[in-house]
């Protein structure tokens, strides 16, 4: 499965390496080949594969597991009660849908990491922003900032609960403490990367700091803020499955410790699945929009 | 004099002390006049350069430009820096206009005159183009347009086409002494390649490093400024002469005398 528009670059040598000492061999062809570089399609290193390839072995990662689990329910080697065959999740996820049950769990997890990770958005951003552009303001928030990232997000829980009780504001209180320190430190990162060259242009053509700021710092890192955003927008996600976990009338993760309660794995299942497509979704939704909404960054993923 | 250096000298504080890097500098340029420092590395051009641009402030003396003294960056001075620096989300068109709305022009006048000056740079049908369609020698001439927008007092240039290969740079040369003819603009610029200093000055400064200091100063007087210029032999005398003078400061940097 060669890929035609691409060279097959695995049996050219790499430049600088003497044929000789390298101990080359002829091929049965009548080529020229290195004894310690055969050519390869699978184990090319840091190059690209034929894309036929690439798409097959992503189907594979899915599809392999998915083999793997239906044969050892099949032929029932582990007692169903703990692990559920594809057929029993799936039906466990029609009786759950026809419910209107897991839409709602879906629709409420969405909700709190929605609401917390836009709150710890909004204000880490900028922050983050003038900790990058201001060492003063660096100096003085870095610490603290950094104390506090350290702190496990979900060890707050007990405390949430205790200050603002056991309805939304604690679970929106956790993304926002989990999602807040990470991305402003993460922000003032991308800011690191601005070249000097480009602010002094802007002073020289007349900018003051202030307009250097919004109309040249900012536009820069913005995909760098959103690819942040990607990154703590995960970590939000698994936040609100944990603060679900310990309290919560509805919600993914509240759905998963119902159905542990009551033993039917199933249902954990199907909770685990669609929290994990959620979440995978979101990604790729960022790094397409990343893609499209800056054509101009040379960053390539 | 348009660009008066008087006394210049700078020092550094770093880790090992301080380091003098330009010492007693004294330059005078006139309006319409384009004028070359030639030096090795650590001959400090770029950091005089950065004086006279107001990026950077002298220990001691001072740079005048039309008789005022360099306080700060401004649009008066038109920079051009070696790696192009143009905003790369930003089309050539909203790049050459950007300078002047930093300064509040409004929107037709500044999109005339940057159409203007991408004109005179020729690349008035790049407009909508994004840099990173454009090729090294395009952004260099985006870069200058976007200079020249603000119609500064003088042209300064740090080692412009370096980043450049050798074909483009040599074209690029060719452009910037047409440019400067039909502009009549104030030029001073920082290289290390003799040939394009002799090419394109009337007046070249050359420094010697470890401090930088100025050394020689070399009346460039070509019969005729254009690309046959270097079949005249006198052209190959001002670059042979200039290339002994830039090896004799390398010698000496080497060995530097004592004080």
């Amino acid at each position: 499965m060669m890929d035609k528009d691409q060279p097959d670059q695995s049996d050219i040598n790499p430049p600088g390496m003497d044929q000789t000492r390298m101990g080359s061999a002829m091929t049965p062809s009548g080529g020229l080949q290195s004894k310690n570089l055969e050519p390869t399609v699978f184990w090319r290193l840091a190059e690209q594969i034929p894309k036929s390839l690439n798409w097959s072995l992503m189907a594979a990662s899915l599809l392999l597991p998915l083999v793997l689990w239906w044969l050892v329910t099949a032929v029932k080697l582990i007692d169903p009660k703990f692990l559920p065959s594809p057929g029993a999740v799936f039906a466990a996820f029609i009786n759950l849908w026809s419910t209107g049950e897991l839409l709602k769990d879906t629709v409420a997890s969405l909700w709190r990491v929605g609401v917390g990770f836009l709150i710890a958005a909004i204000f880490s951003i900028p922050i983050g922003v003038l900790m990058g552009s201001f060492a003063s303001i660096r100096a003085l928030l870095e610490p603290a900032f950094g104390l506090m990232r350290y702190m496990p997000a979900p060890a707050f829980i007990p405390l949430l609960i205790i200050y603002l009780g056991i309805d939304e504001a604690p679970k929106i209180a956790l993304i926002v403490i989990g999602v807040f320190f990470f991305n402003a430190l993460m922000t003032m990162d991308t800011v690191k990367f601005v070249p000097k060259d480009l602010i002094e242009s802007t002073y020289m053509l007349g900018g003051n700091r202030w307009q250097t700021l919004l109309r040249v710092i900012f536009p820069y890192v913005l995909p760098g803020i959103l690819d942040a955003c990607r990154i703590n927008l995960a970590a939000a996600w698994q936040l609100v499955i944990v603060a679900e976990l310990i309290a919560a009338n509805e919600g993914l993760g509240r759905r998963i410790s119902y159905a542990g309660r009551f033993f039917k794995t199933d249902e954990i299942f199907v909770g685990l699945i669609v929290i994990g497509v959620i979440g995978m979704s979101f990604d790729l939704l960022f790094q397409y929009v990343i893609r499209v909404a800056f054509r101009w960054s040379s960053q390539h993923r | 004099m348009y660009i008066q250096i008087n006394n210049l000298s700078k020092v550094f504080k770093t880790q090992q002390g301080s380091l003098l890097v330009l010492k007693d500098i004294n330059m005078a340029i006139k309006q319409g006049e384009f004028v070359c420092a030639v030096g090795a590395s650590g001959s400090g051009k770029s950091t005089l350069l950065r004086q006279i641009a107001g990026l950077d402030s002298p220990t001691t003396g001072e740079v005048r430009i039309d008789g005022m003294t360099v306080t700060g960056p401004g649009p008066d001075r038109g920079m051009v820096f070696q790696h192009y620096t143009l905003y790369p989300w930003m089309t050539v068109q909203q790049n050459a206009e950007f300078g002047l709305k930093l300064q509040g022009v409004p929107k037709a006048q500044r999109r005339e005159k940057a159409s203007y000056y991408l004109n005179v740079v020729g690349l008035a049908p790049f407009a909508k183009a994004l840099p990173k369609e454009l090729s090294g020698g395009m952004k260099q001439r985006v870069a200058i347009a976007r200079a020249l927008a603000s119609e500064p007092k003088v042209l300064l240039m740090d080692e412009p086409f370096g980043a450049l290969d050798v074909h483009t740079r040599e074209s690029m040369h060719e452009f910037m002494l047409d440019l400067w003819q039909r502009t009549g603009i104030t030029v001073f610029m920082i290289t290390h390649d003799v040939e394009e200093a002799v090419f394109l000055s009337s007046r070249i400064y050359t420094l010697g490093s470890r401090p930088g200091t100025v050394r020689r100063e070399m009346v460039i007087d070509l019969p005729e400024r254009n690309s046959h210029v270097k079949r005249h032999s006198v052209f190959h005398d001002y670059r042979d002469e200039l290339m002994d003078l830039m090896r004799q400061h390398g010698r000496e940097g080497l060995f530097p005398m004592a004080a």
